[in-house]
């Protein structure tokens, strides 16, 4: 298994309660799975947990990468390792130019990996690529990140992100809310084209709409705090007909 | 792609400077003095010792000797945000020999390992940290180190003298041009300043004279050969620049490598002179130690910088980059008093561990339609206090007259201060100023985000940070921003955890 997650019980750190309780979800190597339900389920913690971000309270349960444990990890030694996150809300970057941040970013993966650093006429190369293929103007590349870009501009700069940094696990959290049709078509053209067998991706969305370009192997239904129904993609365009309720109970 | 044009560089340069002469070094800012030393303390006897000891003129001596004796009636401010204990004027020294041989390290295995690892990150070249750290028989070495490294020096001396650039250290210039020193020495920080620069007035050690002639283009930045012979200018220096009508020069002082320091109290004192459609452009860059985590034996900065537009259209610019000192006391500032003159003040300035930087600027607005803009970034991080205080003062004759302010100060960690205070007198009615302030925290989020792209806690604060600073760091050299991009992130360990 590319990602084992098991029995994860997670809550915030100072409050009483937990948000997941007890997630189990394992995802081989090359697949996409799709995780959907209600808002406040834990969708979004989850993508938390599994990156390393500070606040959140592990009480039981492990998850791992390859067999390696995950949670004991800084959030940047799971990034060396290939774990991203497509954020829901991007962060603004001031003065700090997208083409600078990417750079940096990847030579520090590559650096951590014990990898060559790549020079800057390399790196040029490599961005413009890839930003050709996510329709990204070289002009946004010189901005500073995510600053005063559109919604559908920060989402379609997340993929190009994940695209030069090439992981070997994607989460995509909520990467269709603010997306026009065309934008969105975009963005899944992008996500579908860096599928591959040894790169796998859980993707997190509240409508079935993303589904539709992004073909997951798997869906899975997560309601109060777990995975409460999982199969194939017919299962979003049931969720989509007949909503959760019929989970909110299961989840009690 | 860069390397490349560098190397060809360094090329030519070494090969143009084995052609030169042997005694191309004359306008090294090394100054033979014959060694002695004066007692610690401070009087007229030790004013007098001083200015002998420099075969000062009669007329510079008394001008010392006034500025000693009004000294005497003032008093230190204590308006500043900082925090230290007493000064005793008394127990310092105030001519200090240079060093003799054999007090130096001998090399660089007798330097703390630390200092180097410093050096490394900045990427200042072995030879020239050598004589940063004042290694034994470095300074010879440093001659060639600076050709061996630096593109600009090719035929220093020969470039600058055929332009009539005059561009040598304090002393030489009271000797060489002393029509040129007394004409302008005093003339934009008089004597009786403040506390500080009067008694940098009385003891003043050496520094730096620059004349640049009528209409002339310096022909290179005065900057890298000084980063190289910067060494114990003193703790008292005083630097001189006049630009002549329709003249331009930029001027970088300091260095980004932490400088040896063995005085606690610097007590500088910097005056620009720009005349009719003439420029300077100013830079600092400033890394003293700034102590230990409780700022214990940092060097206290108390710096007196102040330009004078004298003429039409006069333009001036300073630029700073503050990283060092426990304490800094500073305010570069621009006197506007041609029609139509500019001033500029790019600032950044970070505070880490128990650092206090009190530093901002004066725009003193008297001539028509004159223009000055302030941005000032603070970063405060660990313990430290920052305050950004700045003056625009706008005259009554100063008709016309615009001034934009920006203050942004950033906050690393939850135990640091930033402040800003400042001050805006205007009396006349036309005239137009805006001012814009922000603080905000290095927030969670980005720190998250950029650590789930695989920088660690260090390397995110020194890309946030510098992205911060970004405005103000374009504004310095080339060569030296990407060198003070180094700075920022060295000055910043440890603020993270």
């Amino acid at each position: 298994m590319m990602i084992e997650i098991k029995d994860l019980v997670v809550g915030v750190e100072g409050v009483k309660g937990d948000i997941l309780k007890g997630l189990s979800l394992s995802i081989p190597a090359g697949e996409v799975h799709a995780i959907m339900g209600p808002n406040g389920t834990g969708k979004s913690t989850l993508a938390n947990v599994l990156t390393g971000r500070d606040g959140y309270d592990v009480k039981g349960g492990s998850a791992t990468f390859e067999g390696e444990d995950l949670l004991s990890l800084e959030p940047e030694e799971r990034a060396a390792k290939g774990i991203f996150l497509s954020f829901q809300y991007p962060v603004e970057i001031p003065g700090v130019p997208a083409m600078t941040f990417l750079r940096a970013s990847l030579n520090a993966q590559r650096k951590r990996r014990g990898e060559e650093e790549l020079a800057a006429p390399d790196f040029l190369k490599l961005a413009r690529e890839k930003a050709k293929l996510l329709k990204v103007k070289a002009d946004m590349l010189k901005r500073p990140l995510n600053v005063g870009f559109s919604g559908g501009e920060k989402k379609r700069m997340e993929i190009l992100q994940m695209a030069v940094l090439e992981p070997r696990f994607a989460i995509l959290d909520e990467t269709d809310s603010g997306l026009d049709i065309d934008a969105l078509k975009v963005v899944a053209e992008g996500v579908n084209a860096l599928r591959a067998p040894n790169r796998s991706m859980l993707v997190i969305t509240h409508y079935q709409r993303l589904l539709d370009y992004i073909k997951p192997d798997v869906v899975h239904v997560m309601a109060g705090g777990k995975i409460v129904d999982s199969g194939g993609p017919e299962l979003a365009l049931k969720l989509e007909a007949e909503g959760y309720d019929a989970y909110e109970g299961a989840a009690a | 792609m860069m390397d490349g044009v560098k190397d060809n560089i360094d090329r030519e340069t070494v090969e143009t400077a084995r052609g030169l002469e042997a005694d191309k070094y004359k306008y090294g800012f090394v100054t033979d003095i014959e060694q002695d030393f004066a007692p610690k303390g401070l009087n007229e006897d030790i004013v007098r010792y001083i200015s002998g000891q420099k075969k000062e003129p009669d007329w510079l001596l008394e001008w010392r000797l006034a500025a000693y004796r009004r000294w005497l009636t003032m008093e230190e401010p204590s308006w500043a945000m900082v925090n230290y204990p007493k000064i005793d004027y008394q127990d310092m020294y105030y001519f200090a020999a240079p060093k003799k041989d054999g007090d130096g390290p001998k090399s660089l295995d007798e330097i703390d390992p630390d200092i180097l690892a410093t050096y490394e990150k900045l990427g200042i070249p072995i030879r020239e940290q050598e004589v940063l750290l004042g290694v034994e028989g470095a300074a010879k070495v440093a001659v060639d180190a600076v050709f061996d490294s630096v593109s600009v020096a090719t035929t220093f001396r020969a470039e600058l003298a055929k332009s009539g650039v005059i561009f040598c250290s304090f002393s030489e210039a009271v000797h060489d041009h002393p029509e040129l020193v007394r004409k302008y020495l005093g003339s934009v920080v008089p004597p009786s300043d403040n506390f500080f620069a009067t008694l940098n007035t009385a003891v003043f050690s050496d520094g730096t004279f620059v004349y640049i002639p009528k209409g002339v283009r310096c022909p290179m930045e005065l900057s890298t050969y000084f980063r190289m012979n910067a060494q114990s200018t003193g703790q008292f220096e005083r630097t001189l620049i006049i630009a002549d009508e329709g003249s331009y020069v930029s001027y970088l002082e300091g260095c980004t490598a932490p400088m040896r320091e063995e005085n606690q109290l610097h007590a500088a004192v910097v005056e620009l002179v720009i005349l009719k459609d003439a420029e300077i452009k100013y830079s600092t860059v400033q890394n003293w130690w700034p102590g230990d985590e409780d700022g214990q034996g940092g060097v206290y900065n108390f710096v007196t910088k102040r330009a004078d537009c004298r003429e039409a259209r006069a333009r001036v610019s300073w630029t700073q980059v503050e990283t060092g000192s426990s304490i800094t006391w500073k305010y570069p500032s621009c006197i506007l008093r041609g029609d139509e003159s500019q001033g500029e003040f790019y600032s950044v300035a970070i505070t880490n561990g128990a650092q206090q930087a009190d530093t901002g600027t004066k725009m003193i607005h008297l001539g028509k339609n004159t223009r000055s803009r302030i941005i000032s970034k603070g970063i405060s991080a660990g313990r430290s206090n920052n305050t950004y205080r700045g003056l625009v003062s706008v005259h009554q004759k100063a008709t016309g007259a615009r001034n934009f302010t920006q203050c942004d100060s950033l906050l690393v960690g939850a135990d640091c201060g930033a402040h800003t205070v400042p001050y805006i007198e205007v009396k006349t009615p036309d005239a137009q100023l805006e001012h814009e302030a922000t603080t905000t925290k290095l927030s969670e989020e980005q720190l998250f985000y950029c650590r789930q792209r695989g920088l660690d806690a260090e390397e995110a604060t020194a890309l946030l940070v510098n992205g911060f600073a970004r405005d103000v760091l374009q504004k310095l050299p080339m060569e030296f921003a990407v060198e003070a991009q180094a700075l920022v992130k060295v000055s910043l360990e440890g603020s993270v955890g």
